[in-house]
């Protein structure tokens, strides 16, 4: 037990995303609700997206921005003061993406709830045995 | 010009998606053609690429100049510029035999069905092209996005069934990004040849497991392997039939394409085969795969529904000979992409003209069908017995060389399940067979018109599905050039011949 918390607490925002994950993930498969599924789903993506901005962050490092770039001539530039800029940027496509999956699947709700007028799983199963 | 094609090839699919739902505005009847046109130079670049890379071998591609481990590379080598060849004749040849049933279907969305159709080719292609983890992740979102929405035009069930696609490629499409992000992490890079060159000194880290094992996870869902195949029959079975004979042939094997990328030319062979030791499990997944999948389409009764089991079952021929571990198996494995993605168009094709003539696709409705549409039928002929695997076609070929890749792995589960599936094959295409030539014979007071006068499909459906089925025997006649000249260049020469 005592070597346990070290782990948890050195590597917090790991433990983070797993929670946010699951959590996501039984969103999506034991709510019946569609619009209950679909906040799921965006939970599950945003872990992921989290995840990534985690792995590019170092502690006391400022914002990727050279202050006297230019002019001011070569100069050594330690890489550990900066925050490494690549995952955030990736995550801003990935943003991307999760809205307009977001949206094509409301879209759809939206399409199965003028033909079933539910949004409720079991009622639209039940609809659709045939009788 | 030339230097550009790999980027000409996504680019200009692209550019014509615009113009065409620009073009939805102001002139509707223009649609098609610009779509047409799209699609076509989209071919055109790929087949002279796919020329280029045959004579001067592996193309490189730095898009806007940068070098590649910091900007994005694409990677043109022969697996890649075959898949790319296929990938973009079958999309023209569809786009061009179900111009009828398109505007039959539904007259008053072309516009949004041609852009999103485009948009798909550009996914696809991409997919196939690049050298970048991420940029394989986005284009394969953006031709996840667009199938859901061409899924989603399909009749009254199709919105419910694309839903639960979305959900499910959802997942897969974030575990692979998981997957990636640990390779990130680990080696601070996302192309996949610095990324090969990276890794082999940290094979023993977990995080490398982890992330392969997302990856493989997540591709699986996407391409319907056995346990995660839940999504397919229902998706492809009430998508418009444009749609399904577009996207059962090309999304599921460009998801095979990706598997063996992965494990070829990221985590490389070395790893796949001797750190991880995965083989014979991933074998044995595929055998259940190909058998449960045989075993359910026998259970149908709808053609199309048959047919969508029939991919899960080719699924798992796909992935057992790229899990084999040798140079036979792979061969195989990535021979049947080829010809599966012919044999899974020429079967969604005659589903299309037979949708056309006599809109339901129930078996017992397929009465007398070989005196209907005898051409149609004859096809339908032609890829059933690809399917089961009779020689002059090419599905002989490639489960002939699966099956050499199994006895030299000493698989025979494996050659049983390829076997068993081949006789289940002969029981569903002679089943339909028998329903469409004999069944007036059975049922002379059926209701229904028994033996109607010939109503072939039009000479715009036909001539295209004509072409297919000629293809499966060409095809099937120059394998022996076709594994000479494509495949055995990229097989590694690490892999037991």
């Amino acid at each position: 037990m005592s070597d346990l918390i070290p782990i948890l607490v050195a590597k917090y925002n790991y433990w983070l995303y797993i929670v946010l994950m699951m959590i996501g993930l039984y969103a999506m498969i034991a709510k019946n609700n569609l619009v209950k599924k679909l906040v799921g789903m965006n939970i599950f993506q945003t872990s992921i997206i989290l995840f990534y901005v985690s792995i590019g962050c170092k502690k006391g490092a400022t914002i990727p921005i050279i202050q006297h770039g230019m002019a001011a001539g070569h100069h050594a530039i330690d890489p550990s003061h900066y925050v490494n800029p690549l995952p955030h940027v990736l995550m801003l496509t990935a943003i991307v993406v999760s809205v307009s999956t977001f949206g094509v699947a409301l879209a759809l709700a939206i399409k199965t709830y003028h033909q079933y007028k539910t949004l409720e799983e079991d009622e639209i199963l039940a609809r659709l045995r045939p009788r | 010009m030339n230097d550009h094609y790999p980027a000409l090839l996504i680019i200009s699919p692209l550019l014509f998606a615009f113009l065409v739902s620009g073009m939805a505005w102001i002139r509707k009847g223009l649609c098609y053609p610009l779509a047409l046109v799209g699609s076509g130079l989209c071919t055109w670049f790929s087949v002279r690429l796919l020329a280029d890379v045959l004579q001067k071998g592996v193309v490189q591609y730095r898009l806007g100049g940068w070098e590649t481990p910091w900007g994005i590379g694409y990677h043109v080598d022969t697996l890649n510029g075959m898949v790319l060849a296929v990938v973009s004749v079958l999309a023209f040849i569809n786009l061009v035999a179900t111009r009828r049933s398109v505007s039959a279907e539904f007259p008053e969305k072309e516009g949004a069905f041609y852009t999103l159709y485009l948009l798909f080719i550009v996914g696809l292609v991409g997919m196939v092209v690049t050298g970048d983890l991420f940029n394989l992740y986005v284009l394969l979102e953006v031709a996840s996005l667009t199938s859901y929405a061409l899924i989603a035009l399909g009749g009254p069930r199709a919105p419910l069934a694309s839903l639960n696609y979305l959900f499910m490629g959802t997942i897969g499409g974030c575990f692979y990004l998981l997957g990636v992000g640990y390779l990130y992490i680990m080696t601070g890079s996302l192309n996949m040849a610095d990324v090969a060159s990276l890794l082999p000194g940290i094979y023993s880290s977990t995080a490398i497991w982890a992330a392969f094992t997302f990856c493989m996870v997540g591709i699986g869902i996407k391409m319907a392997f056995f346990p995660l195949h839940g999504w397919l029959p229902n998706a492809y079975t009430f998508a418009p039939s444009s749609v399904s004979s577009l996207m059962a042939p090309l999304m599921t094997k460009v998801m095979v394409y990706v598997m063996i990328r992965l494990m070829l030319s990221v985590f490389t062979i070395d790893f796949t085969f001797s750190v991880l030791s995965l083989g014979t499990a991933m074998v044995w997944l595929s055998i259940l795969a190909i058998v449960t999948g045989a075993l359910l389409a026998l259970a149908q009764k709808n053609l199309k529904r048959m047919f969508c089991y029939i991919i899960v079952s080719e699924i798992g021929y796909m992935v057992g000979g790229a899990w084999l571990g040798n140079a036979a198996g792979m061969t195989g494995a990535i021979l049947h992409i080829l010809n599966d993605a012919l044999m899974t168009i020429c079967l969604f094709l005659t589903a299309a003209n037979v949708h056309y003539r006599i809109s339901g696709l129930e078996l017992h409705q397929l009465r007398g069908l070989f005196h209907r549409m005898p051409l149609t039928m004859a096809c339908f002929v032609a890829a059933g017995l690809s399917i089961i695997g009779v020689p002059p076609t090419c599905g002989f070929f490639s489960k002939w060389y699966l099956i050499t890749g199994a006895l030299q792995a000493g698989q025979y589960g494996f050659v049983a399940a390829l076997l068993f599936s081949s006789l289940v094959n002969v029981i569903l295409f002679f089943r339909v067979i028998e329903i469409s030539y004999y069944g007036d014979m059975q049922h002379p007071h059926g209701h229904g018109s028994p033996a109607g006068p010939r109503t072939e499909a039009p000479a715009t459906m036909l001539a295209p599905l004509l072409i297919v089925s000629a293809g499966l025997v060409i095809i099937g006649v120059y394998t022996g050039t076709i594994v000479t000249t494509v495949i055995d260049p990229i097989i590694p020469a690490t892999l037991v011949r």
